[in-house]
C-alpha cells in the first residue's frame, strides 16, 4: 500500500481526523481553507505531532502511537513542497537545491535541473525569483533530497494560469516518470480531477 | 605613537584587553541564553529572563557587590576557583573582565534574542524535512540568519564594557596597570587638581573608541547583509 494513514490531530480546540488508505501513486487531499489540509501534511512530515493513529507510507512506519514509533522529520524521507515554499533566503538557488542532497539519492542534480528547467537560475538569490521560478526550485530541492514520497501543498497557489498549467504538467510528469507516491493538497476539485481518481476530502 | 603617552597607551591597552576578553567569554553564553529565551518554553523561563536583565536595572555598585559575594575569596564560586585553579578574580584584570561581561550580558542577549526571533521557524522545519538534524538545522539556518544580531550584540556589549565603571570599581577596584580601565582613569584624574588636560585627553580617547565601535558595527552589519542586498 502506498499510503496507509489514519491520524487524529488537535489544532487549538479543534480536532481533525483523516484516513487515507490507497494504492494510487497520487492521492489528492481536498477541502475548504482552514480544514486542516496543511496540518495533515505537517503531521506526515513530522513537523506536527499527531494525537493518535498511524502513518505508513510504502513499507515504512513513520508514526504509530500504539507502538510508540515517532520518527523525527529528518528520518521520514518526505519531499515536502510547502505552500509558502520556504526557500532559504541566505543561500543561492544552487545551495538551496544542494541542501538536502544525499549520497543515496535516486535522482541526480542534472536530471532535476533538466526536468524543471532551472539551469539559468542556479546563481540567483531566492528573493529575485518569480513565483513560478521559486516553485520549480522548491520542487527541485525536495526531489534532490531523494524522498520516499512527495507532499505537495497547493502547488498552483499564487501562480498565473499559464504557469499553473506548467507546474501541473510537471506534477503529471513526476507522477508518471518517478516511482514515488505523491500526496497532493488542493482546495480546487477540478485541478485535482485532472491528476487522480483518488480524492480524500478533509472537512 | 606620540599623540598618546606611555601611560595612556597602557590604559587603552588594558581597556581593550578587558573588554575583548569579556565579550569573547560572553558571546557564546549570551547566544545560548538568547536562543533558550527565544525558542524554548520551560518552567522558570520568566525567572531566567529576569535574572539575565538584572544587571541592566540594578545599580552597578550592587552588581559589583554581588560579584564580590559570589566570586570573592570566601565566596561560593570564588573559593572554588581559588582552590581548584589557583585563580583569584578580585583586584585582577580578569575580575574587571568578569564585571564588564556581566554588565554587557543583558544588552547582548536582547540584541541576539530579537534576531533569533526574527528567523522564521518554518525555515527550520523545512531544513529538518530535507534531512537535517536539529543541530545541522541550527548551524545552517538559525545561526547564519541571526548573524546581524550577533554582530550588533557584540558591538553593543563591547561599547558597554569599555564604559563599565560601577561594578568594576566595586569588584576589581581601581588599580593602575591592573584594573584601571579608561573610565576609572578618568575618575581618578578628576580627583586630583591640575589633571584637567590628562582627563580631557582620556575623555576624547574614550569618545573616539566608542565612535569606532559604532562605525565598525554598521560596517559589519552591512557586510553581512551585503551579498544579498546587492541583488535585491
Amino acid at each position: 500500500m502506498s499510503f496507509d494513514i489514519a491520524i487524529g490531530l488537535k489544532r487549538g480546540d479543534r480536532s481533525i481526523a483523516c484516513t487515507i488508505a490507497s494504492e494510487a501513486k497520487l492521492v489528492a487531499l481536498t477541502g475548504p481553507s482552514g480544514a486542516g489540509k496543511t496540518s495533515m501534511l505537517d503531521a506526515i512530515a513530522g513537523l506536527l505531532p499527531p494525537a493518535s493513529g498511524h502513518i505508513r507510507i510504502g513499507d515504512a512506519v513513520l508514526f504509530d502511537s500504539a507502538q510508540r514509533i515517532n520518527l523525527p522529520p529528518e528520518q521520514r524521507g518526505a519531499g515536502y513542497v510547502f505552500q509558502d515554499l520556504r526557500l532559504f533566503p541566505h543561500r543561492r538557488v544552487q545551495a538551496n537545491l544542494a541542501y538536502g542532497m544525499s549520497q543515496n539519492s535516486w535522482i541526480s542534480v542534472d536530471e532535476v535541473i533538466s526536468l524543471l528547467d532551472i539551469e539559468n537560475l542556479l546563481d540567483r538569490w531566492p528573493a529575485t525569483l518569480s513565483g513560478g521560478e521559486a516553485k520549480r526550485v522548491a520542487i527541485g530541492r525536495a526531489l534532490l533530497s531523494g524522498p520516499r514520497f512527495l507532499l505537495l501543498d497547493e502547488p498552483l497557489a499564487s501562480l498565473d494560469p499559464a504557469r499553473g498549467k506548467e507546474i501541473l504538467r510537471l506534477v503529471e510528469q513526476i507522477r508518471d516518470e518517478l516511482a514515488i507516491p505523491i500526496l497532493y493538497v488542493s482546495h480546487d476539485a477540478s485541478e485535482v480531477a485532472r491528476l487522480t481518481d483518488t480524492v480524500i476530502s478533509v472537512t | 605613537m606620540s599623540f598618546l603617552t606611555t601611560t595612556e597607551w597602557a590604559i587603552l591597552g588594558l581597556s581593550l584587553k578587558v573588554s575583548l576578553v569579556a565579550i569573547a567569554l560572553t558571546l557564546p553564553v549570551a547566544y545560548a541564553l538568547a536562543w533558550l529565551l527565544a525558542r524554548r518554553r520551560f518552567p522558570g523561563r520568566m525567572l531566567l529572563d529576569a535574572l539575565v536583565h538584572l544587571p541592566l536595572v540594578v545599580p552597578p555598585v550592587v552588581t559589583g557587590w554581588l560579584l564580590l559575594v559570589l566570586f570573592g575569596r570566601q565566596g561560593p564560586i570564588g573559593s572554588v576557583l581559588q582552590d581548584w585553579f589557583g585563580l583569584s578574580l578580585t583586584f585582577r584584570w580578569q575580575g574587571a573582565a568578569l564585571a564588564a561581561a556581566v554588565m554587557a550580558l543583558p544588552l547582548m542577549v536582547r540584541a541576539m534574542r530579537l534576531s533569533i526571533e526574527a528567523v522564521d521557524r518554518k525555515l527550520v522545519g523545512a531544513a529538518r524535512s530535507l534531512g537535517a538534524s536539529r543541530w545541522r538545522a541550527f548551524l545552517t539556518i538559525t545561526l547564519p540568519l541571526s548573524l546581524p544580531g550577533i554582530l550588533a550584540g557584540a558591538v553593543l556589549g563591547f561599547a558597554r564594557s569599555i564604559g563599565e565603571f560601577g561594578a568594576t570599581i566595586t569588584f576589581a577596584a581601581n588599580i593602575p596597570g591592573e584594573t584601571q580601565t579608561l573610565p576609572l582613569a578618568i575618575y581618578s584624574g578628576l580627583q586630583i587638581p591640575g589633571m584637567e588636560s590628562e582627563v580631557t585627553r582620556l575623555a576624547l580617547l574614550s569618545i573616539a573608541l566608542s565612535l569606532l565601535a559604532l562605525l565598525a558595527s554598521e560596517w559589519l552589519v552591512r557586510r553581512s547583509q551585503g551579498s544579498r542586498a546587492h541583488v535585491l
